[in-house]
């Protein structure tokens, strides 16, 4: 149970990374940080059916943070967009060398 | 919850269904070129992760996450993908070239093989001592006294007091941030 919890947030976190590394779109790398974030917050859980319940809290810190990323970061998102006409990270490329 | 339950049939299988359905729904996430649709399989992702936490005791963590990452989060995301009208044909070639997914393919397999061999049951065992594992199905096995939010609102509102009140200034500068970054600048230069 709890090791099949464990690597579930395993896969879940390998996916959320290779979306982050694959995909060109900044709102759907966005979304696969929350993924990543969501695969955290199993590992949470699960293990705090070993250690009891001040996991679980954590959680709700870890939710409180999503939150907060993504009202911040889909503005930073808008921001871009009414500048750049685009949320594709190639042509966002004002810092590459 | 009887202990013996656990090991049901029933039980393995809807843990099963819901960590399957959770597994492939992130990867038609991951591979969708429409925002929206992505967006939506990244719910049906999230439900499934309720269903596992309703499963590993924590039924308020499923609340939870329904109420915040599935209700708030998640329409704010398709908020913004429809306020910013994605989806044309310009940004549906989004993904990277051959070489960058076949490099982000093997930084994967890398990233699960590390995970994997930390995850191994007995690495499990030794990182959880054995007191602690009795004393958890102990209090497994006895009724809460908090009921299921009592055990969470305990620590949170005792030992973590002070994490608590900064994540509300968190909250606030968020606030704050996004009205400042969202708000169309008339003076600027």
């Amino acid at each position: 149970m709890l090791v099949e919890s464990l690597a579930l947030s395993a896969v879940l976190f390998t996916i959320g990374v290779v979306g982050v590394l694959t995909r060109r779109n900044a709102i759907i790398i966005f979304m696969c940080v929350e993924l990543m974030l969501n695969a955290v917050n199993l590992t949470f859980v699960a293990l705090s059916k070993v250690y009891g319940a001040t996991g679980q809290v954590f959680v709700v810190f870890t939710m409180t943070v999503a939150a907060a990323e993504a009202a911040v970061g889909l503005a930073i998102i808008i921001a871009i967009f009414r500048h750049q006409r685009t949320v594709n990270l190639s042509n966002i490329n004002l810092l590459k060398g | 919850m009887q202990p013996n339950q656990f090991h049901s049939l029933a039980f393995s299988f809807a843990f099963y269904f819901f960590g399957l359905t959770a597994i492939a729904s992130a990867i038609a996430f991951v591979t969708r070129k429409s925002p929206v649709a992505a967006a939506m399989w990244l719910v049906n992702v999230m439900f499934a992760l309720a269903g596992l936490y309703v499963m590993l005791d924590a039924q308020f963590m499923a609340t939870m996450q329904v109420l915040v990452y599935t209700g708030a989060i998640m329409v704010v995301f398709l908020f913004v993908i429809m306020l910013l009208n994605l989806g044309h044909p310009s940004e549906i070639a989004d993904s990277r070239g051959k070489w960058g997914k076949i490099f982000a393919l093997f930084i994967g397999l890398a990233m699960l093989a590390e995970v994997m061999a930390l995850n191994r049951s007995n690495t499990i065992d030794r990182i959880i001592p054995a007191d602690l594992a009795a004393k958890a199905a102990e209090a497994a096995a006895t009724p809460l006294a908090g009921g299921v939010i009592g055990p969470i609102a305990a620590p949170l509102f005792k030992e973590y007091l002070l994490a608590f009140e900064l994540t509300s200034v968190l909250l606030l500068a968020a606030i704050v941030g996004a009205v400042v970054l969202g708000k169309r600048r008339t003076d600027a230069r």
